[in-house]
C-alpha cells in the first residue's frame, strides 16, 4: 500500500492538463501496490482552493491547497520549498510532477532538497517492493533507456500527453496550508509574465497538431495550416526548426529536440521532411499524417499516411474535408 | 566576472545507436562524441558576458572519463582560460549524482555566474543545473533565452508553453541556457594552439552515493513502417476514411 503524491499544475487559476495526467498516474501507482492513498498538491492564487475537488473526479484522496496572493506565478523557490516539505512530511513512496516547463524546472530542484534521485520525462513507470522502472526516451527518442530508482521517496516528472487522464471519481478531502516560504522572501522574482494569444490551444495539451516545414516556401503560408488546424478544431499550430530559425514563427512553436517534444492522438506535417531534429520531438505521436512533394522524404517512413505532392493543392482540400466531417457531426 | 560553465560530452545524434550484449549500454563502435548543442550557447553567453563586462574569466567544468579532455580543450581553444576534468570512469545516468561532484568542485570557487546548457541532448533531462543550484543554495533561473547583467543582479527571460516569463535575480547565480540566445564561436587557430598551454586540471569526481541506475536500455518498438496512401488532392477523400475507420482519430 503505497502513498503516492501527485503536482497538481495550474496556470492563472485553473488546472492544466498535466495535472490530471500526474493523479491518474499517482492513482495508477498507488493501486498497483494494493491501494493506498493519493495525495495532491495544488499552490496558487487565492481562489484556486475551488479547482481541488476537481482532482478527486481523477482519483485523488487528499488535496493540499496553498493559496496565496504572491502566488498568482510561479516561484521556483516557494513551489520547491513547499513541495520538498509536503513531501518529507508525508512518507511517500513516490511522487509524479508533469514535465512541463515548469515541472523540468521545479522537480529537480525538489529532488536535491530531499537528497532523492529524479527519474526525468518518463514515459512508464512500474513500483516494486524495493525500487521503481522507469521508462525515458533519451538520445532524441532513438534508445529506451529503463531507470531504477531506489530510496523514498522516488520522484518522476511525466513526459505531458503520455497518461491518459482516467475518471475515478472520489471525494477528496480538500485542505489549505501556508507556503513553506514566503513568496516575497524568494530571491528570483518574476516581474513580468506575457501569455501569447489566450486562445491559442498549448501543443502540450493539443490532442492534434498541424505542423509546418520549409515546404511552405513562406512564413505567411503558414494560414494553410492555420486554416487546416481551425477546421479540425482544438489543433495546435507547430513547427520545424528551420521555420522558426527563418523567423517565420516564433521559437516556442518549434517541435524537434531542441524544441518541444508532443504525443498527440494525431500529427499532421505539412511541407516536412522529416529530420532527425524534428522527428525526435514527434516520433511518439499516435497517429502520423505527412504532405510533402518528395516521395523519398524521410518523413514518409515514418507516417501512417502519407500523400506525395503539392501541398497548396492538398492542404486546402483536406480543410475543406474536414470542415465537412465536422459539419456532419 | 568569474563565470564557470558547465558541459557535458555526449554522442553525436545523428548517428545509429545500437545496444551491447549487456543491454544496458550503447555499442561504442563508431560513436563519436562532442559537446552538447545547449552547452555550446551557455559556454558562449559565458565568453560574451567576460568580454563585455570587463575583466574575469570563463572556467569550463565536465564530470566524465579522459575522452572529456577533448571537449575541454575545444572549450579553451573557443576562449575559456582554463578546465577543469571531475574525472569518472562514466558519466552516471544519476543527475543528483553529477550535481554533487560539480557542487563541491564550485562551492569555494568565487563565481558570479555558473552557467549549464538548458538540458544535455543525450539524456534531455535539464536536471543537474537546477540541482547544483540546490545544492549551492544559489538563485537559479532555467531556460532562458535572454540575459541581462548590470551590476550584482541580471534580468532573464524565458519561454513557458505560450507564455514569456521575465524574472530578475541577484548574483551569485546559476543560470541554464536555452537556444537562440547566442551562437557558439568557432575556434579559431589561434584559439587552438593557445588552448595547447591552458591548464586542464584533473580530480577525482565526489558523486556519492547514486539512487538512480540504468536498468536497461533497448531500441524503441519500430513505428509501423511508413505507407504512402496516394498521390494529390485525390487522396484526400481516401486520407479522411483512414482516419475516422481505421486510425479513430476523428
Amino acid at each position: 500500500m503505497a502513498k503516492v503524491l501527485a503536482f497538481a499544475e495550474s496556470r492563472g487559476g485553473e488546472l492544466r492538463k498535466v495535472a490530471f495526467e500526474a493523479v491518474t498516474a499517482a492513482r495508477q501507482a498507488a493501486d498497483s501496490s494494493g491501494g493506498g492513498e493519493v495525495h495532491a498538491l495544488l499552490l496558487g492564487a487565492p481562489g484556486v482552493a475551488a479547482r481541488g475537488a476537481e482532482l478527486g473526479r481523477y482519483g485523488a484522496d487528499h488535496v493540499t491547497v496553498i493559496e496565496h496572493a504572491g502566488l498568482e506565478r510561479y516561484s521556483a523557490e516557494v513551489f520547491a520549498a513547499t513541495a520538498a516539505a509536503r513531501l518529507s512530511a508525508g512518507d511517500y513512496r513516490a511522487a509524479f510532477f508533469p514535465a512541463s516547463a515548469q515541472g523540468r524546472d521545479l522537480t529537480p530542484r525538489v529532488a536535491a532538497r530531499l537528497g532523492v534521485s529524479l527519474a526525468s520525462d518518463v514515459t512508464g513507470f512500474e513500483l516494486r517492493a524495493d525500487d521503481v522502472l522507469a521508462q525515458h526516451p533519451g538520445y532524441t527518442g532513438k534508445v529506451i533507456v529503463t531507470l531504477r530508482l531506489v530510496g523514498t521517496p522516488a520522484l518522476l516528472s511525466l513526459r505531458p500527453g503520455v497518461i491518459t487522464p482516467v475518471e475515478q471519481p472520489r471525494t477528496a478531502r480538500v485542505e489549505t496550508a501556508a507556503p513553506a516560504l514566503e513568496p516575497a522572501a524568494a530571491r528570483v522574482m518574476v516581474t513580468e509574465l506575457t501569455q501569447r494569444a489566450a486562445a491559442r490551444l498549448d501543443l502540450g495539451e493539443a490532442r492534434v497538431i498541424v505542423s509546418g516545414g520549409r515546404g511552405l516556401r513562406a512564413a505567411e503560408n503558414f494560414k494553410l495550416v492555420e486554416d487546416l488546424a481551425a477546421a479540425i478544431g482544438n489543433a495546435a499550430v507547430g513547427a520545424t526548426r528551420a521555420v522558426t530559425d527563418d523567423g517565420w514563427r516564433p521559437a516556442t512553436d518549434q517541435i524537434g529536440q531542441t524544441g518541444r517534444v508532443v504525443t498527440p492522438d494525431l500529427y499532421i506535417a505539412v511541407g516536412i521532411s522529416g529530420a532527425i531534429q524534428h522527428l525526435a520531438g514527434m516520433r511518439t505521436a499516435k497517429t502520423i499524417v505527412a504532405i510533402n512533394k518528395d516521395k523519398d522524404a524521410p518523413i514518409f517512413k515514418i507516417a501512417d499516411y502519407g500523400i506525395v505532392g503539392d501541398l497548396f493543392e492538398i492542404v486546402p482540400r483536406l480543410t475543406e474535408e474536414m470542415k465537412r466531417v465536422r459539419h456532419d457531426q | 566576472m568569474k563565470i564557470a560553465v558547465c558541459i557535458k560530452r555526449v554522442p553525436d545524434m545523428e548517428a545509429r545507436f545500437s545496444i551491447s550484449a549487456d543491454r544496458k549500454s550503447l555499442d561504442q563502435s563508431g560513436l563519436k562524441y562532442e559537446m552538447g548543442d545547449f552547452d555550446g550557447y551557455a559556454l558562449e553567453v559565458g565568453l560574451q558576458l567576460v568580454e563585455k563586462q570587463g575583466p574575469g574569466e570563463v572556467v569550463v567544468v565536465s564530470v566524465g572519463p579522459d575522452g572529456v579532455q577533448e571537449m575541454l580543450r575545444k572549450a579553451l581553444a573557443m576562449g575559456a582560460a582554463r578546465a577543469v576534468q571531475l574525472k569518472a570512469d562514466e558519466v552516471p545516468v544519476d543527475g543528483l549524482a553529477i550535481a554533487r561532484a560539480l557542487a563541491a568542485e564550485l562551492k569555494d570557487g568565487g563565481y558570479d555566474l555558473i552557467l549549464f546548457g538548458r538540458m544535455a541532448t543525450d539524456t534531455a533531462s535539464g536536471t543537474v543545473g537546477p540541482m547544483t543550484a540546490e545544492l549551492l543554495e544559489l538563485p537559479c533561473v532555467t531556460a532562458i533565452s535572454q540575459l541581462e547583467i548590470s551590476g550584482s543582479r541580471g534580468t532573464a527571460r524565458r519561454d513557458l508553453e505560450g507564455a514569456t516569463e521575465t524574472s530578475t535575480f541577484p548574483l551569485p547565480a546559476v543560470l541554464t541556457i536555452d537556444e537562440g540566445i547566442a551562437r557558439p564561436r568557432l575556434a579559431s587557430l589561434k584559439g587552438i594552439m593557445a588552448a595547447k598551454k591552458k591548464p586542464l586540471e584533473v580530480r577525482p569526481a565526489q558523486l556519492g552515493e547514486p539512487h538512480l541506475f540504468i536498468e536497461a536500455m533497448a531500441l524503441p518498438p519500430d513505428r509501423p513502417p511508413g505507407r504512402i496512401i496516394g498521390e494529390g488532392a485525390e487522396a484526400v477523400p481516401e486520407l479522411l476514411r483512414l482516419l475516422k475507420t481505421e486510425a479513430k482519430v476523428l
